[in-house]
């Protein structure tokens, strides 16, 4: 009961939280120059697309657990990263191009974070493609994290090096070496809070999504039992 | 503790003399939630051959699989032992062969083509005097150049057998070691089981009456 | 490494017989060759597209040809036979050398031909020349990889280009990057930033499809 009560107060202060950070987004924080009323995409769209980062190697990490240990539990845990992360790079691309548009005058660019951000949402379609073509489940687990793991490794490539090659359109929010763009107190509060929020939600989405695989697996085993 | 326990199985090696043995413990094995393999326990020493029998479906195949390396077990171990050592799972390729329906030769290759791949594998020394003389072993004389294609079913399964005892293995698997063969291949076929049974380790999968006969132990599977 | 030479031969040997790779790849590479060539006819092109055309072609053949290497071996059931014969990292090496081979003979052919049917001049040769050597290597390392993953799967269709696509390029945007400079720069500088991200590339995904083959490889 007392557990019961707890989880309501978190749930409730993230929803309060979450909240306050919209409002905050629109009337809160003050515009940057030159972005003008767009300013606003940033507290959605940084937090999803780093989200995507996170799901993305939350997913190489269960996929290491999974060949290491051979506990189906862990590529199960695999692919619920990986949908919830294509579902945050979907957010990303779009809220992204929505911004590109009004800042850069034009949907899509190829500019190198786009680019990344693409190159991911391929890699997710690949992996659920490589997913659906094997029927036997172990096979299905070791390809798709072998798979996972293969992409991880080149993902770099695509954030780090190519936009050394390639001069990029973005602002270097975070990691502000040229203060290109610069952020006052009350944006940063904004971001970061934002930036925890996503964070949280996604830990939460996942911590469901482990739960509901877990009850499925003890009902499966209670089935086979029966038989 | 734990030197006292190697030394324990050391010394208890050394006591028995294993010379060479296959011990497989507690198998177990599920496809996709269904068990096909439970419990399956036995050992076999050198001078020895093995039947495994089971109606259709039992996992006669997935048991093999599994003792020669090529699958993995959910539960249980495989142990092979020669002169004392235990070899790593990892090693048995070159200890072991297997003779099976789904282990297909190259069919654009010629028979001493296929055999010599083999040889180079396991460097072995003057391979060509082996190769021809196992393909006279199995009755291919004279059709050593012709490409694996031209074979019929019968001519491919008797060359299986000279593919796999290329590398002259301890233990010699076979699954369904007479299918596809005549009379003259079946009596050279037990002809080669004999001579692998004196000296080595024979495991084999069949059904068929005839080739239990060759069995100095039956295991059961039935799931 | 003797083992891996071994199987190399063995699937040179095989392929001189049935010629089904080679005849894929050099098709496909000579076919989208002329499709551009004739596409773009008599009008002046720079040499920014030209780069990125020549790494399309190359791209694309290889993708073409690379997933036979381990088809064959599954299709055949000859891939259990293999494993119980040669150790995975053995295999892997062998099929990577065949790729690598095949790759380089297709290349050797349609990389003059490609520089000779746009008639232009390459200003910094040896640049270009580690370039698509470079290339070469990272497509076949990571197309090697990859194949291995399709051949155990069930239902492969279009399989190889849609999961070998995003693993496969870095190698097309470095390729075309440095091959650009190539094509323009007098200098002849070899070490540009492209050419270090390359070798970092081939480093990168030879140790782990290395690492990864076995699990691929073994049940």
């Amino acid at each position: 009961m007392n557990n019961k009560i707890l989880k309501y107060t978190w749930q409730g202060l993230l929803f309060i939280f979450l909240s306050l950070v919209i409002i905050g987004a629109y009337l809160y924080a003050p515009l940057a120059k030159g972005l003008g009323e767009f300013t606003r995409v940033m507290y959605f769209h940084v937090p999803v697309a780093w989200v995507t980062v996170v799901a993305f190697f939350l997913g190489a990490f269960y996929s290491v657990l999974y060949l290491r240990k051979r506990n189906i539990l862990f590529d199960y845990y695999a692919e619920a990263a990986s949908q919830l992360g294509i579902i945050f790079c979907l957010l990303a691309t779009v809220t992204g191009a929505l911004w590109a548009k009004e800042s850069w005058g034009a949907y899509w660019n190829w500019d190198p974070r786009q680019t990344s951000i693409f190159i991911l949402l391929l890699i997710y379609g690949a992996y659920f493609s490589l997913r659906s073509a094997v029927e036997v489940e172990e096979t299905k687990a070791r390809l798709s994290a072998v798979y996972s793991i293969l992409a991880f490794v080149t993902v770099p490539f695509f954030i780090f090096i190519i936009p050394r090659v390639y001069e990029s359109l973005h602002p270097d929010p975070l990691i502000n070496q040229e203060a290109k763009m610069k952020m006052d107190a009350k944006m940063l509060t904004v971001f970061l809070s934002s930036l925890g929020g996503f964070t949280i939600v996604f830990f939460w989405m996942m911590h469901l999504k482990k739960s509901l695989i877990r009850i499925k697996m003890n009902f499966q085993k209670l089935v086979n039992q029966e038989n | 503790m734990n030197w006292m326990i190697t030394f324990c199985i050391l010394h208890e090696l050394k006591h028995r003399k294993v010379i060479m043995q296959l011990l497989v413990q507690n198998i177990e094995k599920a496809f996709s939630g269904k068990q096909i393999l439970k419990n399956i326990s036995f050992e076999i020493n050198k001078g020895e051959s093995v039947a495994l029998t089971g109606h259709n479906g039992s996992g006669k195949t997935t048991l093999i699989r599994i003792l020669c390396g090529l699958s993995r077990a959910d539960k249980g171990t495989v142990r092979f032992t020669q002169n004392g050592n235990i070899i790593e799972p990892e090693m048995f390729k070159n200890h072991f062969s297997l003779v099976g329906p789904y282990l297909q030769l190259y069919d654009e290759l010629t028979a001493f083509e296929n055999l010599n791949f083999v040889a180079g594998l396991k460097s072995i020394k003057e391979p060509s005097a082996k190769i021809f003389s196992l393909i006279a072993q199995v009755g291919l004389k004279g059709r050593a150049h012709d490409p694996v294609k031209a074979y019929s079913s019968g001519m491919k399964q008797r060359l299986k057998y000279a593919f796999a005892l290329m590398s002259t293995p301890d233990i010699l698997f076979l699954d369904e070691p007479t299918s596809n063969l005549d009379k003259d291949g079946v009596a050279k076929v037990y002809e080669i089981m004999k001579k692998q049974k004196e000296g080595k380790i024979l495991i084999f999968a069949t059904n068929d009456e005839q080739d239990l006969a060759l069995a100095d132990k039956v295991v059961q599977i039935d799931a | 490494m003797r083992n891996s030479l071994t199987i190399f031969r063995k699937d040179f040997k095989q392929e001189l017989r049935s010629k089904a790779a080679i005849n894929s790849i050099l098709l496909f590479a000579v076919v989208t060759l002329t499709a551009v060539s004739f596409s773009i006819g008599n009008f002046s092109i720079s040499d920014d597209i030209l780069a990125a055309m020549l790494w399309i072609i190359i791209l694309f053949s290889s993708m073409s040809g690379f997933s036979h290497v381990f088809l064959k071996e599954e299709e055949a059931n000859t891939a259990d036979t293999l494993k119980l014969i040669a150790g995975p990292t053995d295999i892997l090496l062998g099929k990577f050398l065949f790729n690598l081979v095949l790759l380089a003979a297709v290349l050797i052919i349609v990389t003059p031909l490609y520089v000779g049917v746009f008639n232009f001049e390459v200003k910094n040769f040896p640049l270009f020349l580690v370039t698509v050597a470079l290339g070469a290597f990272g497509l076949s390392a990571a197309g090697t990889i990859v194949a291995a993953l399709i051949a155990k799967a069930s239902s492969r269709g279009a399989l190889f280009s849609v999961m070998a696509f995003p693993i496969l390029l870095p190698v097309l945007i470095l390729g075309i990057s440095a091959t650009r400079i190539a094509f323009k720069s007098e200098s002849l500088d070899i070490l540009v930033p492209e050419i270090q991200a390359l070798f970092a590339y081939c480093v990168i995904v030879s140790t782990a499809a290395i690492m990864l083959f076995d699990f691929i490889w073994n049940d």
